[in-house]
């Protein structure tokens, strides 16, 4: 007789309780040993999104190669706030060059490996979504058509943080921004604009495509580890809520997050060869509104006309749709 | 120095025959430079290339402005190009033309007439090569009728440039220009 | 060996003679034939031990000799023109972390209009970059400027651009002597980095600097600039002693000895001055030249010193400074600070404008009899540009400039020079 694994969740969520679980399934940011690669002291906000994804995501994929790792960063909040000189947070090998070229930064680095003959060393570049969506978009996408062999990690909080809250390709539509006031009749970002990096990556038939949420530790884990167990460009698009630029609690970033997840908002999928692999299913769909209303930047939308919230929900709606989401 | 311009059409390879040129000059271990007109020019359109050759170091980077010989690839560019500018008064013309200087009305040019020549070149490279390229014909008529450049040179350099059958049929194109101009000089001086 | 090849090829010849790791490339005209031989000498085995990787910009090429470098790779890209400025933020970034990169520039002039002849406009736009900048005179020491450059560039940590009049010699085919591997081997150590991304030795590279800090760190990007000008000679006399030839080196005077009428210029147009400068001597002209090689580091004192016994000094530029002059100029006016001779600039060659022999001689007789102005235009059409002045004046919507000059010249086919 098969026995039927037992599920644990923490109390109001669908989240597995690592306190509960044995030793060897718990996370690497349960685990002591843990690399802590983006070590404390850095200067993020608190309830930085950014912070939590990249430590989780850095961490795993320490452990997956047995600390052999090196980091390119964009220009932006993380390299910023990570590396004040003279101080840096980061405990491995690291590199800012500039805005636009962390893909290239890191494709260079990978062929100096490659001719080095060090393949045990792997290489990930890091932006945010300006940094990855917008200005880096076109060394990004040479990366990807080359297979270069390098992971990717965008930190994806729907705007330029690091400026002061502009609105970039990745801003959500009906999201206020310092670029898309909450004034006019339109208020805020427009609907019908914006890209879908995940999709587009997946466009280039690169090897391994994922979506993460910080609020889906395990999730982002594993696929960070089986991220780096393949070679070739690889892309892993992570949701980290940014309290600061959304106006939400520094309290409230994994509920966010989770909330964009079970909204529909942010499909959690993976994708090899530009096939959908995976996908996580909602269990218990919320709808938008209970997204919306934590954040400041969607305070204009719950006026006497709620039209645009019900433009949101549509957007949910369809991602269900396309992607699956619905559990059978 | 003996300065040489060579006027073509792009794709005709006026580039790669002032550089046979030069390694024909390099191999008699003379100074040579090849250069082209540095244009961006499409397949068809008029294109030049240069060449000096040299007892000295070459150090002049302008233009060949005053050339002593003239190679004309295509004689439909008489009438396009100002082809003679500042050709020396005892330069050398050799036009790629089955017709006669007469006949392609440059009867009234002010050049020694022993130094203006038009012999069939493309037709001596269907010929020999198969294909209607005259660079190496040129060539070899041009080592004819200047004496500047050994047609063996010549012939050396055709087999470093190109390789097999290609370099086979260039110097039996380039030998038979030499002869046939050579023959052609010869008949006009009698 | 002594060969008769194209200088983009001999270039190439040369960067693989210095086995760099990382290649990247990035086709723009008049420098492709150099990463196209070099992409030709990896897949047949000639470079080995280099990957050679095609990208998506010239932004994207510096960018990956970046990671590259800061890996502990010897890496090498070539650009020109609008390729230059269009990677300008890495080239400053490559400068203020002193990566030693060798990039080689096919100098060319940038748009608009868009022009892909040479002119020095790329590399001057790039000159405060924090990179040295050294300019061949021949396409031998466009060769044996890349060896020198990868070992002054190593032992700085500092990167070099090799700038190379494009076309004039990156298309020219003549005689180069090709080193033994051997020989450059001996001369040129492996690449010891001072800062590698390492797994074992972790640092951060490329932290933010505030006030408290940046200042210093800019001297110090001058300060190995000033010991470039120690080194640059030091290399150039090294190359010399295994090579048996002179290249290199901070600036090369010619028959100055007795000159009061000294031509200062950069890159192959003192190939061209120097045949000027003996034509005019058998005259009885009192007049020689000085190639300036390395632009930067400026070498201050040995442009003082080649100028200072002159009567007057002609600056012959190929870029343009518009609303001032030349940058070269500059130069040499900051190194004869308290010297009084009298100082031309001349605007020559923009946009692949022939520079004649003729026109040299002309312009340079005028300025012994000192009636130059202080800026002026070799061989500038005032013809047509009246026209278009005329023009601008009588109609508001005269239209766009290049075109209506095009017409006023017709076509340029025919045009030899």
């Amino acid at each position: 007789m098969s026995l039927q694994p037992v599920k644990f969740y923490q109390t109001g969520t669908f989240t597995v309780g690592n306190r509960l679980l044995d030793e060897s399934l718990r996370t690497v940011q349960a685990n002591m040993q843990r690399t802590n690669s983006l070590n404390s002291g850095h200067r993020a906000c608190q309830g930085c999104g950014e912070a939590l994804g990249a430590r989780y995501a850095i961490d795993a994929a320490m452990r997956a190669t047995k600390n052999r790792v090196i980091a390119t960063n964009a220009t932006g909040c993380l390299e910023v706030f990570s590396t004040p000189y003279p101080e840096t947070s980061w405990q491995i090998p690291w590199m800012h060059s500039v805005f636009g070229n962390a893909a290239s930064v890191a494709t260079g680095i990978a062929a100096a490996l490659k001719v080095k003959k060090k393949s045990d060393v792997r290489v990930i570049a890091q932006g945010g979504d300006g940094g990855t969506t917008d200005i880096g978009f076109a060394c990004l996408s040479g990366m990807f058509e080359r297979n270069d062999d390098v992971l990717y990690l965008c930190y994806d909080n729907e705007a330029y943080m690091n400026t002061g809250v502009q609105r970039s390709s990745a801003t959500p539509p009906g999201a206020r921004t310092a670029t898309t006031p909450a004034v006019g009749i339109h208020p805020g970002n427009a609907f019908g604009t914006g890209k879908n990096l995940p999709l587009i990556a997946m466009a280039h038939q690169i090897p391994y495509v994922a979506t993460a949420s910080v609020a889906n530790l395990h999730d982002l884990e594993a696929k960070v580890e089986k991220a780096m167990g393949i070679c070739g460009a690889r892309y892993i698009h992570i949701y980290v809520p940014c309290p600061l630029g959304w106006g939400s609690s520094p309290s409230d970033t994994i509920k966010v997050a989770r909330l964009a997840v079970e909204t529909g908002l942010f499909p959690l999928f993976e994708a090899e060869h530009g096939e959908i692999v995976s996908r996580i299913p909602i269990r218990n769909k919320v709808p938008v509104e209970e997204y919306l209303k934590l954040q400041k930047r969607f305070a204009h939308l719950f006026g006497e006309d709620r039209s645009a919230i019900a433009m949101i929900q549509e957007i949910a709606d369809r991602n269900i749709r396309k992607f699956g989401l619905e559990e059978a | 120095m003996f300065q040489v311009r060579i006027h073509g059409r792009g794709g005709q390879g006026v580039v790669t025959g002032a550089e046979m040129l030069a390694l024909a000059a390099f191999l008699e271990g003379r100074y040579s430079q090849a250069f082209p007109s540095f244009g961006s020019e499409r397949m068809g359109a008029p294109v030049v290339a240069f060449c000096r050759i040299s007892d000295q170091e070459i150090r002049l980077r302008e233009p060949v402005t005053m050339p002593d010989a003239l190679l004309i690839q295509d004689p439909t560019l008489l009438h396009q190009v100002d082809l003679f500018s500042g050709l020396s008064k005892s330069g050398f013309i050799l036009i790629n033309s089955g017709k006669s200087p007469d006949e392609l009305g440059l009867s009234g040019l002010p050049y020694p007439e022993d130094h203006l020549l038009a012999f069939p070149a493309t037709e001596i490279a269907l010929k020999h090569i198969g294909r209607p390229l005259p660079n190496s014909s040129l060539l070899g008529g041009f080592c004819a009728l200047t004496g500047e450049i050994g047609i063996d040179s010549l012939k050396e350099a055709i087999g470093r440039r190109f390789s097999g059958k290609t370099a086979k049929d260039n110097m039996a194109a380039a030998e038979a220009s030499f002869t046939i101009v050579g023959e052609s000089m010869h008949a006009a001086t009698d | 060996m002594l060969q008769q090849i194209e200088g983009s090829r001999a270039i190439a010849c040369g960067i693989a003679l210095c086995r760099p790791e990382v290649v990247c490339a990035y086709p723009i005209t008049p420098q492709t034939h150099i990463v196209e031989a070099l992409s030709e000498m990896v897949r047949t085995g000639e470079l080995e031990n280099c990957e050679y990787i095609n990208v998506e910009s010239e932004f994207a090429a510096l960018s990956v000799a970046i990671g590259a470098s800061s890996a502990g790779a010897r890496s090498y890209t070539a650009t020109a023109s609008q390729g230059l400025l269009y990677m300008a933020e890495a080239v400053y970034n490559a400068g203020g972390l002193g990566l030693p990169i060798v990039m080689t520039i096919g100098n060319r002039a940038i748009g608009a209009p868009i022009n892909i002849w040479n002119d020095h406009s790329d590399s001057m736009a790039l000159r405060d970059a924090g990179w040295i900048q050294l300019y061949a005179e021949t396409n031998q020491e466009a060769l044996d400027l890349h060896i020198q450059a990868f070992k002054l560039a190593e032992a700085l940590s500092c990167p070099v651009m090799v700038c190379v009049d494009g076309f004039i010699l990156t298309h020219a085919y003549e005689q180069i002597e090709i080193p033994e591997a051997g020989k450059v081997d001996a001369f040129l150590p492996p690449f010891d980095p001072v800062q590698v991304l390492d797994c074992m030795d972790p640092v951060s590279i490329g932290a933010m600097v505030g006030p408290e800090a940046f200042m210093e760190v800019r001297y110090l990007q001058h300060y190995k600039q000033l010991r470039a000008l120690e080194m640059i000679p030091e290399i150039a006399k090294e190359f010399s002693e295994q090579f048996g030839r002179d290249s290199g080196g901070l600036a090369r005077p010619y028959r100055i000895a007795d000159a009061e009428t000294v031509v200062v210029a950069l890159g192959s147009v003192n190939g061209t001055v120097k045949d000027v400068v003996d034509e005019m001597r058998e005259e009885g002209h009192l007049i020689g030249s000085l190639c300036v090689v390395s632009f930067r580091p400026f070498p201050l004192m040995e442009v003082r010193a080649c100028l200072e016994n002159s009567r007057r000094v002609v600056v012959l530029e190929k870029s343009f400074s518009v609303g001032l002059g030349g940058p070269l100029s500059d130069g040499v006016r900051k190194s004869l600070s308290g010297i009084a001779l009298r100082g031309y600039t001349v605007i020559a060659g923009l946009g692949g404008r022939a520079i004649t022999k003729k026109s040299l001689k002309g312009i340079f007789a005028k300025a012994e009899m000192d009636e130059l102005e202080l800026l002026n235009f070799l061989d500038l059409d005032h013809e047509i540009v009246a026209r278009q002045i005329m023009r601008e004046r009588e109609t508001r919507r005269s239209g766009p400039i290049a075109e209506n000059l095009l017409k006023s010249i017709g076509t340029v086919a025919s045009r030899i020079a």
